[in-house]
């Protein structure tokens, strides 16, 4: 079987899947699986240029998202102007001051000879910058955060178009590359540090960050609202109520057979699909080309031998930033799409299993280093996550009909089945790397 | 006095949870750094593997108490423990026959086995989720305290009070036998040697007819132990909850990492320091200050350091900190 | 990239979720296999081996190494001459595809590694010989680990042939000297109390004093009645003490004679020692 003819095959597979859940079933739900299986194909898309290209094990993936989904707060809410004026830029000063006293450390660090001198300066300016930046910061952020709580108590984003940030709503577009923006410089800050050393720390490096910048994003309500959340965030396609109070779509609804609720739910699913695809097709194309350059060849020589490739002048640890930066900020892309989509920011809802561990299984199941393997996995795991967490109770119900209605194991086993979809990822990613380690479609 | 009662603040707010906590990191890093030491992977699934032996415990003991049989002042979920462990032990065995062990005949990288060890900890905690459910459980029975605060004002006359509680001190008695009895197994027994020496060089230790099957099963039936017993500790001096257990996995990762991984001493140095980093900077030191500082310097604010919820923060700064100064942990070099 | 997707790592190298080092590098083979009586042969033989590692080409041509009691025997030759797959052929680290190996009247060509160690070989690989971060007393227990006797008796033999192993036998083998590390690895090869003992390079990578020190010990070792057979880089310093000695060139017997006797061959002399 050549490549492409079992890249086709396996395109047919996963949308005949996403075509029988519409069919079967309902299409706004299959709508939904689409567009979430394709921000899901661009986090895999992110992450299998980390892995699959440089062999890169980011265990933080889950962080990068959050990142981008606090880029579509920040760029497409509109700004809370009482809040500004309140703390706002008491708030930036105390940051400031945080930022002078890092950069002051690391100066101190590297212009002073070791010894007691400098550990005593560094502790001072240790201790006397956190104290100056808690004083000035907490103000700032007690006085925002003390404005109208029950809905707002933060800064707000940069939309200034009017009536909640809708006239502009191609804000949440901007958002997007800026959630990717965001990620990339963290990225590089933890890349600098954990790729530096001779064999790197990246795993356990990502794995805190996404944790630090999860506490940050609940914890810091003048910036995100925290476990408030922020909801109502505007959208780049029209609302539903207001296409079904338009007489020009009722009427095209009607003619095409369509109640007009129903039309409007699908046309607004079918508009994010458009969106989104544009993009996964635009980064594919992307990678592809990446792929085949020749820094594709520089980076597949590093990860193959990479003694060889240091010893011919090239800068592995460089050259392994790069990949990590660029990976990363995919993730914070699709991080910013995916809170845009979800139209609310809820940081409790960021979890390690289904935001980073998930996009691995995707990579690994649609086959690392192969582009289309990834986007494909992404689809076909995100359909299985949630057919697996939609039907399992069905099929639990009709497994468990042997057993008396009443019965505590059934109804146990009933309520257990959305957990089944743990132990269905759990058990496909296996699978695959008994029986098909290279992914179902191998990198060559 | 003021500076007694400061002192008698900050250990009962401060340090004996620190300990407690420490004990427990130590214990479930133990575990990892043994796998890390001898299979030569981080296991992704050491957190639920934990929960799942905690859960197993918590069902047990519901069991033993439902049937009248309790521990009297102790928790009888340490009556149930020895179950637990020797459901976890099946468990990891039946992994090991059933996922693992076709990796290590094609002598597969270890970072395979690491995300094989992904696959297993979806699917553990899965299991676990069915198992026991995602709820938060209380399973400590038995009597709260060892030493009430109310006893210890009145046996010392301080303002302060100091309380222990049983669990605490559980978990340090249970610790301390735990770590002695590993050490003198992996020191002084024959298959702990077996085990170091296919730690070291496991070329050298075929060659010397140390069977390396026995060595994995062996290591398996240990790291089971002990991430049950850290489980079942963590669970009743706090709570049990899945997820939590899965969270632990970051603390856990870098108390064995800031220690020196594959390194047992370290592992434990390591979950100490991870845990007084914690407490410490997450905790409000406010009252310690006004009993330490002279009146006017007292502080006005809570001092604390950072709010309670970047703790896995601190422990990531921490491993930070000691990877920059020293890439290979606490304790370099020597593994079990 | 290898063959199997198993031992492809994509060139990751994060030591916060892999350890490096001290991991197998050799197929390990499951014991099994029967030893068969061969009598009649010379106590150790390697006989018309050929073979060479998995599925790569041939390493050894026909070739045939033997010991008899009491005997040091050398294996020297011209870098890439097969010297060292001769002797791991000998003791079963490669697939012989012809030819066998023969031990005290006995034919254990099918033997694994670890069983012809119970049949009474010491091996003593080149490198990684050492157990680095044990002390030198465990690094003997580990070598007698096969042993469930007591092992005492042979684990004070080694400590007169090696006194200073003695004096260092708490400290961690991997904080010896180099030449030191090597006597602890001969001593832990004959903790088996082996028939006879195998060296690869023992001198390898060891000063001239340390050199000449190593050879005085091996041959208080043989000294006490176990053959030793030995492959050796300093073709000159070996067949000094070689009751006999072969010569290997491209996998294949050049010359076989004492070491006496090759020092003097003219041949030997112009090819391998220099003139």
């Amino acid at each position: 079987m050549t490549d492409s003819l079992r890249t086709g095959l396996f395109a047919a597979f996963v949308a005949g899947l996403i075509i029988a859940t519409g069919a079967l079933d309902n299409w706004n739900l299959a709508l939904v699986i689409l567009n979430y299986g394709l921000i899901s194909a661009i986090m895999a898309l992110g992450v299998n240029l980390q892995w699959g290209l440089a062999g890169l094990f980011n265990v933080g993936i889950m962080g990068f998202v959050a990142l981008g989904g606090l880029a579509s707060v920040l760029i497409s809410m509109p700004p809370v102007a009482a809040a500004w004026t309140a703390g706002g830029l008491r708030t930036l000063a105390g940051l400031a001051i945080g930022a002078v006293a890092i950069v002051a450390l690391t100066a101190v660090y590297r212009r002073m000879a070791a010894g007691k001198a400098r550990t005593i300066v560094m502790l001072a300016l240790t201790v006397a910058g956190f104290f100056a930046f808690r004083t000035v910061f907490d103000g700032g952020v007690a006085a925002i955060e003390a404005v109208n709580p029950s809905l707002t108590g933060y800064l707000g984003g940069a939309n200034f178009g009017g009536d909640a940030g809708r006239d502009w709503w191609w804000m949440p577009i901007i958002a997007w590359p800026v959630g990717g923006l965001l990620a990339a410089g963290a990225a590089w800050a933890i890349g600098k540090v954990a790729l530096g050393l001779r064999s790197d720390y990246l795993a356990i490096a990502t794995l805190g960050i996404a944790e630090i910048i999860i506490a940050v994003i609940k914890n810091e309500n003048w910036l995100s609202r925290g476990v408030l959340n922020v909801t109502g965030l505007p959208r780049p396609v029209p609302y539903e109520t207001d296409l079904q109070a338009d007489p020009a779509f009722v009427a095209r609804a009607a003619d095409l057979g369509f109640d007009a609720t129903l039309a409007s739910t699908l046309w607004v699913k079918l508009l994010y699909a458009g969106l989104f695809a544009t993009f996964l097709i635009v980064l594919l194309f992307l990678a592809q080309r990446a792929l085949h350059s020749p820094w594709g060849r520089m980076m597949r020589a590093i990860r193959d031998n990479e003694v060889a490739a240091e010893a011919m002048g090239k800068d592995v640890t460089r050259r392994h930033l790069q990949v990590f930066v660029i990976g990363s900020a995919i993730c914070g892309l699709a991080g910013a799409m995916m809170t845009t989509l979800d139209g609310q920011m809820t940081p409790a809802g960021y979890q390690p299993l289904r935001f980073t561990f998930l996009v691995w299984v995707m990579v690994i199941v649609g086959g690392s280093g192969n582009n289309f393997g990834a986007v494909l996995g992404g689809l076909l795991i995100w359909w299985l996550w949630v057919a697996v967490g939609e039907y399992g109770p069905d099929l639990m119900i009709w497994v468990t009909s042997a057993l008396s209605e009443d019965s505590t194991l059934r109804a146990g086993l009933v309520d257990s089945a959305p957990q089944m979809r743990y132990i269905v990822m759990g058990t496909v990613l296996l699978m695959i790397l008994r029986f098909s380690p290279r992914g179902i479609l191998p990198e060559r | 006095m003021e500076f007694l009662n400061g002192l008698v603040f900050l250990t009962n707010f401060v340090v004996v949870p620190a300990l407690a906590y420490g004990a427990q990191l130590a214990i479930g890093a133990l575990g990892v750094t043994l796998v890390y030491a001898i299979l030569r992977f981080s296991n992704f699934a050491h957190g639920d593997t934990m929960a799942f032996g905690t859960a197993v415990t918590i069902k047990v003991t519901a069991l033993l108490v439902a049937l009248g049989i309790t521990l009297g002042p102790l928790p009888t979920a340490l009556l149930a423990l020895p179950v637990g462990i020797a459901a976890t032990m099946l468990l990891v065995l039946g992994t090991d026959w059933l996922v693992y062990k076709f990796y290590r005949v094609q002598r597969a990288k270890p970072v395979i086995l690491v995300i094989v060890s992904l696959g297993v900890m979806f699917v553990l905690n899965g299991v676990t989720r069915v198992f026991i459910g995602v709820g938060d459980i209380q399973f400590a029975d038995g009597a709260r305290f060892v030493l009430t605060v109310q006893q210890f004002k009145d046996a010392t006359g301080l303002d302060e009070g100091l309380a222990i509680r049983t669990t605490q001190a559980i978990t340090l008695v249970t610790a301390a036998v735990t770590v002695a009895a590993l050490f003198w197994f992996l020191n002084r027994t024959r298959t702990g040697k077996s085990m170091r020496a296919f730690s070291d060089n496991e070329d050298l230790a075929l060659l010397s007819g140390i069977d390396p099957n026995r060595v994995v099963r062996v290591t398996w039936l240990i790291v089971a132990a002990l991430a049950t017993i850290a489980g079942v500790l963590y669970g009743l001096d706090k709570s049990f909850k899945a997820f939590t257990y899965f969270q632990l996995l970051l603390p856990i990762f870098a108390a064995a990492i800031v220690g020196g991984i594959g390194n047992p001493v370290g592992a434990i140095a390591g979950g100490f320091l991870i845990a007084f980093a914690e407490v410490t900077v997450t905790y409000p030191l406010k009252k310690v200050l006004t009993y330490w500082l002279p009146d006017s310097m007292a502080p006005d604010g809570l001092v604390q350091l950072l709010s309670g919820d970047y703790k896995f923060a601190v422990s990531f700064m921490i491993l930070l900190i000691v990877l920059l100064f020293r890439p290979t942990g606490l304790f370099k070099g020597q593994s079990i | 990239m290898s063959d199997s997707p198993y031992q492809d790592d994509r060139g990751n190298k994060d030591r916060s979720i892999t350890r490096a080092g001290g991991g197998g590098t050799s197929q390990h083979k499951p014991s099994g296999g029967t030893a068969r009586p061969a009598p009649g042969t010379p106590f150790l033989i390697g006989e018309a081996m050929t073979g060479g590692y998995g599925k790569g080409p041939d390493i050894l041509h026909a070739c045939t190494i033997a010991v008899e009691p009491g005997e040091i025997a050398v294996i020297v030759g011209p870098n890439g001459a097969g010297k060292s797959t001769a002797m791991k052929a000998m003791f079963g680290m490669l697939d012989v595809r012809s030819g066998r190996v023969m031990l005290d009247g006995e034919d254990i060509t099918a033997l694994s590694p670890q069983d012809r160690v119970v049949k009474g070989m010491g091996f003593v690989p080149q490198t990684h010989n050492i157990f680095a971060t044990m002390t030198v007393e465990e690094n003997l227990e580990m070598g007698a680990f096969i042993r469930r006797d007591d092992f005492h008796d042979t684990m004070t033999q080694v400590y007169d042939l090696f006194p200073i192993l003695k004096e260092k036998r708490l400290q961690p083998a991997g904080q010896l000297s180099g030449g030191q590390r090597q006597q602890v690895a001969v001593g832990r090869a004959l903790m088996t109390k082996p028939k006879v003992l195998m060296l690869d390079e023992p001198t390898a990578g060891v000063s001239p004093i340390v050199m000449d020190e190593l050879f005085d010990r091996i041959i208080e070792v043989a000294r006490t009645g176990i053959p030793i057979l030995m492959v050796e880089q300093n073709a000159r310093q070996a067949l000094e003490i070689a009751d006999k000695a072969y010569v290997l060139v491209q996998g294949a017997n050049a010359h076989t004679g004492t070491g006496r006797e090759l020092l003097a061959d003219p041949d030997v002399r112009r090819s391998f020692l220099g003139g």
